[in-house]
């Protein structure tokens, strides 16, 4: 029993790592229909400058890096969608092509820079160890991730439907033709979106730095969770982001505990399938007039 | 929905690529077939080496440091004459820790550039790739990884330990501590397994029980589940054989559950000094490790070895026991040649019989039988500086015994 209760928090804190790296997602993937295949490069981006940090912020880098990731990986999406993809918009198959290679080449790149083998991030103190609840071991670093995710949850929410810019972002996923007949400047809400969505993934790359490894293949880890918490959630829809995101995790907490880490991964892949069946367009569908 | 009709044309293009790929493949292999064994090439004043390591993909983590090792052993060998009068050129190819990868370059290597021996492979699975294609072109492998032993081929060297130079002293050394529960933890691959399969033999037959064994797939990030397992079953110890970057989500995630080295040591036989470094010594200091050389090991030939490397790739590089193995096969086969008077691999494996050098590790001797090595087994923990301090050894080098032929609780493996 008490391994029964003890699997529920680690499935949400695995619910709360997929849920942060899968965040800029739904804006790049969800909202605009790119298939950032670099997504998991950016992630590495965060992690890396979390390391690069660590010289003067000692540390506590970690805390430093989140503002300043957000910024570093923002600015490299914000690149990559003004030189390439911007050229590539309706032709997702190109696009998935090309940011393919742009990820490989960015992988190439940390490892020029940074070297092949993995980099040392130091956790803060506070954030080493863990506590005990009621008989349930918390470990200090994934109750951190956990408040993350849900504060990135709760801004994107504010932003999206509170401020002005994030109406507008919006206005053009749901159709873009119309928010342009209506005077909003797409293009540059899709620099903003691809900003925004490039920079949520830095701010995962910080905080894996507490849990995984800092290397150049970093990314390669974690895309394609990302990409199927986006898909099962529903493109583009935040609460079928998060709710995609716990379920994943509680899914594979549990099956991994009753048998093991690759049926896990299995029994995962063969529900979203199953699921996908049914509900091609994920949980939540979002509903406009487009004609497509 | 779009979304399907995307997908839909996804998988179109990924079964084309597929099938590209595979025809790809296929021609090489035709190729390599039509061509059969080609000799190397030594006619010139200098004589190709293929260096075949991942520089790409999960493993280049642990597998470039070995290729700079190895590159530093031919430039050091050059600088003193060469082998034989004729000056090494390595050819260095990419594995891209991709097994079938392995096997295409170990081919391009033989018949493309002619090598007259190749040094590389890290994982098992990339070495059972690239046997078949030493075989049949009668060529040589030198390989330098701890590996699970069970497997002898005419035309590999294994320098690295086998399961009785590494893995048995380390049950030893736990069993010597008094660890009587032991939880196995390793990645999904041949490696793990079969190191547990040794593992759990040993366990019977010395009155230690097995109380758990999870297996992970390679890349893997995500520990809690497992951790949890673990702290439920109680064990006395853990014995790890997880590979690559999961070692260190493993570690992380191990900390801080707030178990320490004291209450539950964590035996790793895939964690040396880089490593360390990757994971952090915050994470693992206290650890029990097995090897059999550290970058702490005494020996003026050590001090020469690490200040070499050092002042070639950077005063904060580390040495690992796979770096030394590797530039061990350098210097190994180098001798072997020299006493064969014969770049020939038919010469080359006849007379490697006894063949010995110095090494960083103290003297390592080729054991014609088996092409293994004797080497020394050494047990050491990890310290806060990142560095590791042996606390045992086995006093002289252990013979290879890679079938354990010499343990009767190993009868029926």
């Amino acid at each position: 029993m008490n391994a029964f209760m003890n699997q529920l928090p680690i499935g949400l804190s695995i619910g709360a790592v997929l849920l942060l790296i899968a965040l800029g997602l739904t804006f790049t993937f969800g909202q605009m229909g790119v298939i950032n295949m670099a997504h998991g490069e950016f992630i590495m981006a965060g992690a890396y400058t979390a390391y690069m940090l660590q010289d003067w912020a000692g540390r506590q880098a970690v805390l430093v890096a989140l503002p300043v990731a957000f910024a570093v990986a923002g600015l490299m999406g914000l690149l990559l969608e003004r030189t390439l993809i911007r050229r590539f918009y309706g032709r997702p198959l190109d696009t998935l092509l090309l940011t393919w290679g742009v990820s490989l080449v960015l992988q190439q790149v940390a490892r020029d820079l940074f070297g092949a083998p993995n980099v040392q991030v130091k956790a803060p103190t506070w954030l080493v160890g863990g506590g005990e609840w009621l008989g349930i071991r918390m470990p200090y670093a994934r109750m951190f991730i956990f408040v993350l995710a849900m504060l990135s949850v709760a801004a994107i929410w504010f932003y999206l439907s509170r401020t002005k810019q994030g109406r507008r972002m919006q206005a053009v996923m749901q159709n873009r033709e119309l928010a342009s007949c209506s005077g909003i400047a797409t293009s540059r809400v899709d620099q903003r979106t691809f900003f925004i969505g490039s920079g949520l993934a830095g701010v995962a790359g910080v905080a894996l730095t507490l849990i995984g490894p800092v290397g150049p293949a970093l990314g390669t880890y974690y895309i394609v969770d990302a990409f199927l918490v986006v898909v099962a959630g529903g493109l583009g829809r935040l609460q079928g982001a998060v709710i995609a995101a716990f379920v994943l995790g509680l899914l594979n907490s549990y099956v991994e505990f009753w048998s093991d880490a690759s049926l896990a991964k299995v029994v995962v892949f063969a529900v979203i399938i199953g699921f996908l069946q049914l509900r091609p367009q994920g949980l939540f569908v979002l509903r406009s007039r487009k004609l497509t | 929905m779009r979304i399907i009709s995307f997908g839909r044309r996804a998988a179109r293009l990924a079964a084309v690529s597929l099938a590209v790929a595979l025809a790809t493949t296929a021609c090489a292999s035709d190729e390599s077939t039509s061509k059969g064994s080609a000799g190397a090439d030594t006619s010139g004043d200098t004589v190709k080496v293929g260096v075949l390591h991942s520089l790409s993909g999960t493993m280049s983590i642990s597998e470039v440091t070995v290729k700079n090792s190895v590159l530093m052993a031919i430039d050091e060998i050059n600088a003193k004459g060469g082998v034989m009068g004729k000056k090494v050129q390595p050819v260095v190819e990419d594995g891209a820790s991709d097994w079938p990868t392995f096997a295409e370059k170990a081919q391009k290597l033989i018949s493309g550039d002619k090598v007259a021996v190749t040094f590389g492979g890290w994982t098992s699975a990339s070495r059972k790739a690239m046997l078949p294609v030493f075989e049949k072109n009668k060529q040589l492998l030198f390989y330098p990884v701890q590996y699970e032993g069970l497997e002898t081929s005419p035309y590999i060297f294994y320098t690295g330990a086998t399961t009785n130079q590494q893995i048995v002293p380390g049950l030893d050394y736990l069993k010597a501590q008094g660890k009587k529960k032991i939880f196995l933890v390793g990645s999904d691959y041949v490696f793990p397994r079969t190191a547990n399969k040794i593992i759990k033999k040993y366990a019977a037959a010395n009155g230690m029980e097995v109380v758990g064994e999870e297996y992970t797939p390679l890349g893997h990030t995500e520990y809690s589940t497992l951790i949890n397992k673990v702290t439920q079953a109680k064990p006395d110890a853990v014995f790890n054989t997880l590979n690559g970057d999961s070692n260190v989500a493993f570690f992380k995630q191990l900390r801080s559950t707030g178990i320490s080295a004291a209450d539950m040591p964590v035996l790793s036989v895939s964690v040396a000094e880089e490593e360390v470094r990757g994971i952090g010594p915050d994470y693992l200091a206290g650890q029990p490790v097995a090897w059999n050389y550290y970058q702490t090991t005494e020996g003026a030939r050590n001090t020469e070895f690490v200040a070499a490397y050092k002042a070639k790739y950077g005063a904060d590089k580390v040495t690992s026991d796979p770096m030394e193995a590797g530039y061990n096969s350098v210097y190994l086969w180098k001798a072997a040649v020299e006493k064969a008077q014969s770049f020939d691999p038919e010469a080359v494996k006849k007379a490697c019989d006894g063949v010995s050098i110095d090494a960083p590790e103290g003297k390592v001797t080729i054991d014609g039988a088996t092409q293994h090595v004797y080497k020394t087994a050494r047990i050491g923990v990890v310290q806060p500086d990142g560095l590791i301090k042996e606390v045992w050894n086995s006093g002289a080098p252990i013979k290879p015994d890679p079938y354990l032929k010499d343990y009767p609780w190993a009868k029926d493996l």
